[in-house]
């Protein structure tokens, strides 16, 4: 098959289609159903790793996401004793998400402006080429490339908050790109007409009229960016370490993240406990490495609900 | 959104508070600030029980251990990025001489503060240990003997009931001191079975492998007939194998580990207070058990920081004390280090000045 | 945003740009001026950024290159009897490329099956929510599948993978070995596979959806079934789409670290062996798993297998990205 600009005007076509068209109907009918049963397998083919997938953590998990796992960190906490949690964790997690998302978020924004509104020759094309190529990047690469940068200034040991949001913003640039400028060229050439004929200049045109118009999109775009590197591993165990305790500051120390604490915790394994001991348990490590894992999803899938009530709620109707 | 989730985050946590009984530390002095380690990730489980233990008593304190790795815990030790490095093995001699650019002239020093046996674990269905000499764990693990019921495995254990199975041996796929002590004992004890040098990664090609002491045990929980060596405290409800001392099959014990160190020779050549071991493979004591990981605490002989030495010296004081053995012990399921060890090696902390 | 809630990132080039609106030469001034300069310079320094991952991957991988054989296997942390970095870099990249191929060998014909299912099988309430579903698959962290592909899929697909190799038995030359744990590449290829699903099913979605409803209804009113409907009209629409979609997925497979780190049975081979252990290995996985106990030449070798890493999936994505681009000429959009 061809790419067929439109059926009505190309007769190749048409012709085709009514050679199909007239050819057997009871084989034609056959292959149709034959086709619907393939696709609706194919639907349940991809179900049912979801499913069991999302059975297992939910099992494994529900039981040890409580209060407590979310609001006490691992410091002092060793051994099979049943208590700690994820808090420390969840606030690398946040500290460094929100860190990548302040350096990514305006870098992205400014570069999907100038590739919509500004963007022509050699440069915008190269822009535009190489933001798709870069949302290849492995997020091992990335944390490669941000633990080469850094260790120049600090040496190799160095492990810090900031060289995992550094990492992460390498992958979320080119991912805010792609959906604010695709959110940015939404916005109708009326609109921009109509304030330059007001005679406001360009950049107040961009900031008040199209921004504003298209804020909504632009929410839902670094919410969904964000979800997309919530759950990377590798780039931050090799760039912001590990650690038991609180740590709100990315400047300094290191920091846990809740992806690194469920490999962390998987990879400790079970609890050698004497056979004495009251408040001992074996399998706790897994349980928490599954009840972070829940904890993540959880967030994530909030903001991937978050990002799409927003597109559904707050964008102006433009068709 | 996300700024008003971590501030309703901020406002609710804390740290648990653990009920642990707080230990007297020596000199009396309050010892407050940030302290960093880094290393053997075999160390990780016991030192988090000296970390809880210690901070307990010193709660100003906080100290971070990255089990990033032995390589890397001497690599940031000696680049000063760490206070003190967790190793599987001892400085060599070319880091030795590098350790006086942060340590003074005196350089850094090695100490015995984890060891643990390392055990031959397997999965088979009501076979709860099995006698394995070194050859035939050797050639296990070189896919020379390919069944369990094979006649060299039936020569030690004629009472097994040893099924039809094919064996997978399980291997760390992770450069670990588990891999290299393993790999030592092979050498040293089967030559004519084992060709390839001691190793921190696994020399053969090919096999089952998985990331960490978690994983292999994982992984040959899930496997009926899979064998794999671990640290003995993981290895949960697997069977396990007696390995052949002299002419005796003596299983995994924390006092034949402990007894082991002691029975062993220091390296030559080092400072007075280094306690770099080289484990003696070929005990023939049936009250030793040679198949064990030895991992050091290094740490500088001089601390031109008043509070890091002081630190550092207050910290590993009670890692080699009884108390934090029995912590670590009671957390990780090593081998406490013996009294006579115990004593050298706080003769050495006492000996790290500070200042 | 009238007949779906799509996530706005998965619109592949659909929309052209606003057309040239005017100079902007006279009306530029003031701050006007210094705002283009500001978003030209943004656009300067993503480049910038690119070539710094670049440069500084090259930086720290050259002293492995150049490092002399002796140098190489006593500090480069090789895997024993190695002593060139290419003994290395080759299996490492031929492993990756395997893994990466057969799981979009297995993702995109199913993939391709989910969309059409969502945009032109199910009813469109269920659609949404399904569409929510699968995208739920690609928020799942790759830690968690590595967790659940090495506890969970692993002891059970080996089943599998044993019957296939014996179903295989009578091939000449060629004895298909197998596992008894299931930690091939097989099992890890199965699991990026659905690593990658939710990416080329979003887009390709996407890209279905958009296809022009008289396209549709034409084909319908001259007697074609919704199959073939399908095939002269949805198809043929969508297809530089999911080209680009499954290379997106390509690009996402070779990269993926933690599954395949905490599901693969590790070696260094050329084998096509991919039921059983110890063969192959991909590139991040290595990475991963070596890094920790790294250190001095061993972290540059690290770092240049890295380098090759970030090679291939820029040719893999720039190849992508020019089938596309021109592709997009002849597809029809509008």
């Amino acid at each position: 098959m061809s790419a067929t600009t439109s059926i009505t005007d190309d007769t190749g076509a048409v012709e085709r289609t009514r050679a199909l068209l007239t050819a057997a109907d009871t084989g034609r009918k056959r292959t149709d159903r034959i086709m619907t049963v393939l696709i609706y397998g194919a639907f349940t083919l991809a179900v049912i790793p979801l499913v069991s997938l999302l059975w297992t953590v939910v099992v494994n998990g529900i039981e040890r996401l409580d209060g407590e796992f979310l609001f006490t960190s691992m410091r002092g906490v060793f051994g099979g004793m049943d208590m700690g949690g994820a808090y420390h964790a969840a606030v690398g997690t946040l500290m460094i998400t929100l860190t990548a998302t302040v350096i990514s978020v305006p870098i992205g924004l400014l570069v999907a402006i100038y590739l919509v509104e500004y963007g022509r020759g050699a440069l915008a094309r190269a822009t535009t080429f190489f933001v798709d190529v870069m949302t290849g990047i492995p997020s091992i690469v990335a944390g490669l490339f941000a633990f080469a940068l850094f260790s120049i200034f600090l040496g190799p040991g160095a492990k810090l908050g900031i060289i995992a949001a550094v990492a992460l913003s390498v992958l979320m640039i080119p991912v805010v790109v792609r959906s604010c400028e695709e959110m940015l060229k939404l916005v109708p050439n009326e609109l921009r007409e109509a304030s330059y004929a007001l005679g406001v200049p360009k950049w107040l045109t961009v900031v008040r009229v199209v921004l504003r118009t298209s804020v909504a999109g632009i929410t839902t775009g670094v919410l969904l960016s964000i979800a997309r590197v919530i759950g990377e591993t590798a780039p931050i165990l090799i760039t912001a370490g590990v650690s038991d305790s609180i740590n709100f500051n990315p400047f300094d120390g290191r920091m846990m993240t809740l992806p690194v604490y469920i490999f962390s915790q998987y990879r400790q394994g079970p609890v050698p406990c004497r056979e004495d001991a009251i408040d001992c348990l074996v399998n706790i490590n897994f349980e928490r490495a599954w009840a972070a894992a829940l904890l993540l999803i959880i967030i994530v899938m909030l903001l991937n609900l978050i990002g799409r009530l927003v597109t559904r709620w707050f964008s102006p109707k433009l068709r | 959104m996300v700024g008003a989730l971590a501030l309703s985050l901020a406002a609710c946590g804390s740290d648990p508070t653990t009920g642990a009984e707080p230990t007297e530390t020596e000199g009396g002095e309050a010892i407050s600030g940030d302290f960093a380690g880094a290393g053997a990730s075999s160390q990780e489980s016991a030192m988090e029980a000296w970390v809880a233990g210690f901070q307990s008593s010193n709660p100003d304190v906080t100290i971070n251990y990255d089990p990033a790795g032995s390589g890397a815990g001497r690599e940031q030790f000696l680049a000063g990025g760490v206070q003190w490095a967790g190793s599987d093995s001892a400085l060599d001699d070319e880091e030795l001489a590098a350790s006086a650019e942060v340590c003074g002239a005196d350089g850094a020093i090695d100490l015995p503060i984890y060891v643990s046996p390392i055990a031959v674990a397997f999965n088979l269905p009501g076979v709860d240990s099995l006698n394995l000499s070194s050859e035939v764990i050797a050639n296990i693990f070189n896919g020379e003997i390919k069944k369990w019921n094979d006649d060299a495995i039936k020569a030690d254990n004629p009472d097994a009931d040893l099924p039809d199975t094919d064996i997978t041996p399980v291997h760390r796929l992770d450069d670990s001191g588990t891999t290299e002590n393993f790999t030592e004992y092979l050498s040293a004890t089967a030559p004519e079975a084992w060709t390839d040098e001691p190793d921190g990664v696994w020399p053969l090609e090919g096999g089952d492998s998985a990331e960490g002491t978690s994983g292999v045990v994982g992984v040959v929980t899930d496997t009926e007939g899979a064998v794999t060596y671990a640290d003995a405290s993981k290895v949960g409800t697997l069977g396990t194998a007696s390995i052949k001392v002299g002419e005796e099959f003596v299983p995994f014990s924390a006092e034949g580990a402990a007894a082991t160190v002691d029975a062993s020779p220091r390296v030559e050549g080092r400072a007075e207070h280094d306690f770099a071991i080289e484990v003696d493979r070929t005990l023939t004591d049936p009250a030793t058990y040679p198949l064990v990981l030895v991992s050091y605490a290094i740490a500088c002989t001089n601390y031109a920081d008043e509070a890091q030495g002081n630190f550092v010296k207050a910290f590993l004081a009670y890692q080699a004390s009884e108390a934090g053995q029995q912590a670590a012990a009671d957390a990780a399921g090593n081998a406490p280090i013996s009294a006579a060890t115990a004593e050298q090696v706080a003769a050495a902390i006492e000996s790290i000045t500070v200042g | 945003m009238t007949t779906t809630d799509s996530p706005p990132d998965a619109q592949p080039g659909r929309l052209k740009p606003p057309a040239r609106r005017r100079n902007h030469g006279d009306t530029e001034r003031g701050f006007s001026r210094v705002f283009r300069w500001i978003t030209t310079g943004a656009g300067a320094f993503l480049l910038l950024v690119l070539a710094a991952v670049a440069v500084f991957l090259i930086a720290r991988g050259v002293p492995a290159l150049a490092a002399s054989p002796e140098e190489l296997s006593a500090k480069g942390g090789l895997p024993a009897g190695m002593d060139s970095l290419w003994d290395l870099v080759g299996p490492l990249v031929f492993g990756t490329l395997l893994a990466a191929a057969m799981a979009l060998l297995l993702a995109t014909p199913v993939a391709i099956g989910i969309a059409l299912f969502i945009s032109h099988y199910a009813p469109r309430r269920a659609a949404s929510v399904i569409g929510y579903v699968i995208d739920l698959l690609a928020a799942i962290p790759s830690v968690v599948f590595g967790l659940w592909g090495g506890r969970t899929l692993a002891p059970i697909i080996s089943d599998v993978w044993v019957w296939i190799a014996g179903v295989l038995d009578f091939l000449p030359f060629w004895t298909v070995n197998v596992t008894n744990t299931g930690r091939s590449l097989a099992t890890a290829s199965v699991v990026l596979a659905v690593m990658v699903l939710p990416i080329i099913t979003a887009v390709s979605r996407e890209v279905f959806l958009q296809t022009p409803t008289l396209h549709e209804e034409a084909a319908l009113a001259l007697g074609a079934t919704r199959w073939e409907m399908i095939r002269t009209a949805v198809l043929p629409f969508g297809r530089s789409g999911v080209i680009s979609a499954a290379m997106l997925g390509l690009g996402r497979a070779l990269g993926e670290t933690m599954a395949v780190l905490m599901i693969l049975s590790p070696g260094i081979l050329y084998s096509f062996q991919i039921f059983d252990s110890g063969q192959q290995q991909t590139i991040a996985a290595f990475i991963a798993s070596r890094f920790a106990e790294a250190s001095g030449l061993a972290v540059n070798v690290l770092i240049a297998t890295g380098l090759a890493l970030f090679v291939i999936t820029m040719v893999v994505n720039m190849g992508a990205r020019a089938i596309v681009a021109r592709r997009k000429e002849f597809s029809g959009a509008n």
